[in-house]
């Protein structure tokens, strides 16, 4: 085996495997702990790994859905606090808890990280708790939801000459249609964009259907840093490069029908050098998904979103984390050679974070 | 031996003893908007950020110089909202925008009061509505919304 070199770090580190919920519209009869338990033990059945096999554990989830501080804490009741081990938590997508458990790998004597997001949207009011993401004193106070924004985006798209309307339709009919083949997808039908033209605005310019769902749902992944992953499956998903680049917070300053962190950090990533056979874009809303693939550069020859990405199940906190694991199972079952990953966090695509994951040779 | 009825009782405060100050220019920006202006701030070359922020948003450069804008600007983007939530801006349908107030170089998010949504287009003239100025107070709800200039 010749493991592919990575362009970012001192040690390759590779996701050797994945586990993940259905994602449903209301979990009710599960909480947290509850939610994410039968996931972590099948990320571990996968691995035929322990928790004694871990040497990190690293997740993302919000406090905000819970409504109390700390709550993430109650989440390691899932994984198990005894033996202690060296754990961490970011307010942010599972995807960067994957990024903090990488940059973790680099050092020697850690080679084995386990990666978990979760989130419950069902549990409060989700524009209201994305609202408290924005600027304190100038936008928050107006409460503006996240479609809303969206629209601002997606508008400014259309004006420029980048979309139609009957892009966002197609993108949102091709995404459902995927979603048929998923069984984690929540939300996977047969429609023409000629139906979905019908739909009623939810904001204009944004129809019904080019908004994700909203989704309760948990995801992990186990990396494995140097040939150890080879011990674990017969081809691990290597990330050969990572990147994280942010937008202005003050999203009057940018030009939203563009992403130049997007782009920069899929230059950092090294997405153009190679054919990318598959991506997985966290494009929640349909429009984005032409501007990350304008932004990265990707060309019709790369599939987009093969499981329905998240148009078609969109835990928060989570969906950035099952976009690796839709890349990642695809480089471990040999269907993709070369794939790309990608998480976004803020208000229309102000994070971006750009993976690329390959097989060995 | 103390009373064993008798009952220990302390004052207990919940509070939030901080003093939160907003700046010299967040601060500039909200005093504006309670007297009924709208100002920016100097960044790197000159640009007028609007609303104004400590650092240039594209350089990280310290930003100085508040300058007027406004009040009419024009509309970069918009989404109409036929059905406004319970916490928006205004009860009736109306339009999220980005506006680009004269004399600035970027755009403030804020809402156009509009009959119809076909005469909110991007590039359409709008003009600041403020309330009345004894209900002001440094808050963006300063300005009531933003409406179609000259109508």
């Amino acid at each position: 085996m010749s493991t592919p070199p990575p362009r970012q770090g001192t040690r390759p580190v590779a996701i050797v495997a994945c586990a993940q919920s259905k994602s449903e519209r209301r979990i009710e009869q599960a909480n947290e702990v509850e939610l994410l338990m039968p996931v972590v033990t099948e990320v571990y059945a996968n691995a035929g790994m322990t928790k004694d096999d871990v040497d990190f554990i690293c997740s993302g989830s919000t406090d905000y859905l819970i409504g109390g501080p700390f709550s993430f804490v109650t989440a390691l009741d899932a994984v198990g606090v005894w033996p202690p081990k060296a754990e961490s938590h970011v307010e942010m997508d599972g995807a960067w808890a994957l990024y903090e458990a990488w940059v973790t790998l680099q050092e020697e004597g850690k080679d084995v990280a386990l990666v978990y997001g979760f989130g419950k949207s069902s549990l409060g009011d989700l524009s209201r708790i994305l609202a408290l993401q924005l600027d304190p004193y100038t936008m928050a106070p107006m409460w503006p939801d996240q479609v809303s924004l969206a629209a601002l985006q997606a508008q400014a798209m259309i004006d420029q000459g980048l979309a139609t309307e009957e892009d966002f339709a197609r993108i949102a009919s091709r995404a459902r249609h995927n979603a048929l083949s998923n069984p984690n997808a929540q939300v996977a039908n047969e429609k023409t964009m000629e139906e979905l033209m019908k739909d009623d605005y939810a904001v204009a310019p944004l129809r019904r259907h080019t908004l994700p769902p909203l989704s309760d749902g948990a995801a992990a992944i186990i990396l494995v840093a140097g040939d150890r992953a080879y011990d674990v499956v017969d081809r691990p998903a290597w990330i050969t490069g990572i990147d994280h680049r942010v937008d202005a917070h003050a999203f009057g300053a940018r030009n939203l029908a563009e992403s130049r962190s997007t782009t920069k950090a899929a230059e950092n990533a090294g997405v153009s050098a190679g054919p990318v056979d598959i991506a997985e874009l966290h494009a929640p809303f349909a429009h984005q998904e032409i501007l990350l693939r304008r932004a990265m550069g990707l060309n019709e020859s790369t599939v987009i979103n093969p499981s329905g990405g998240p148009l078609a199940a969109n835990p928060l906190m989570a969906g950035g984390l099952i976009r690796f694991i839709e890349a990642a199972n695809r480089i471990m079952d040999g269907s993709a050679n070369r794939a790309v990953a990608h998480a976004t966090s803020g208000p229309v695509l102000q994070q971006n974070l750009v993976a690329v994951l390959e097989g060995a040779s | 031996m103390a009373d064993p009825t008798e009952i220990y009782t302390s004052p207990h405060v919940l509070e939030y003893p901080y003093a939160r100050s907003t700046g010299p220019i967040i601060g500039a920006f909200l005093t504006a908007l309670r007297d009924g202006k709208i100002v920016g701030v100097k960044g790197s070359k000159g640009r007028v950020i609007v609303p104004p922020t400590e650092y240039d948003p594209d350089t990280a450069e310290e930003t100085s110089g508040i300058v007027d804008v406004g009040p009419g600007g024009v509309i970069e983007t918009w989404a109409w909202v036929d059905t406004p939530r319970f916490d928006a801006p205004l009860d009736t349908p109306f339009a999220w925008a980005l506006i680009r107030l004269d004399g600035a170089d970027t755009a403030m998010l804020h809402v156009v009061a509009a009959p119809t949504s076909d005469v909110v287009v991007t590039g359409t003239r709008v003009t600041a509505e403020f309330r009345p100025a004894a209900e002001r107070v440094g808050s963006m709800h300063d300005l009531r919304c933003f409406v179609l200039e000259g109508k």
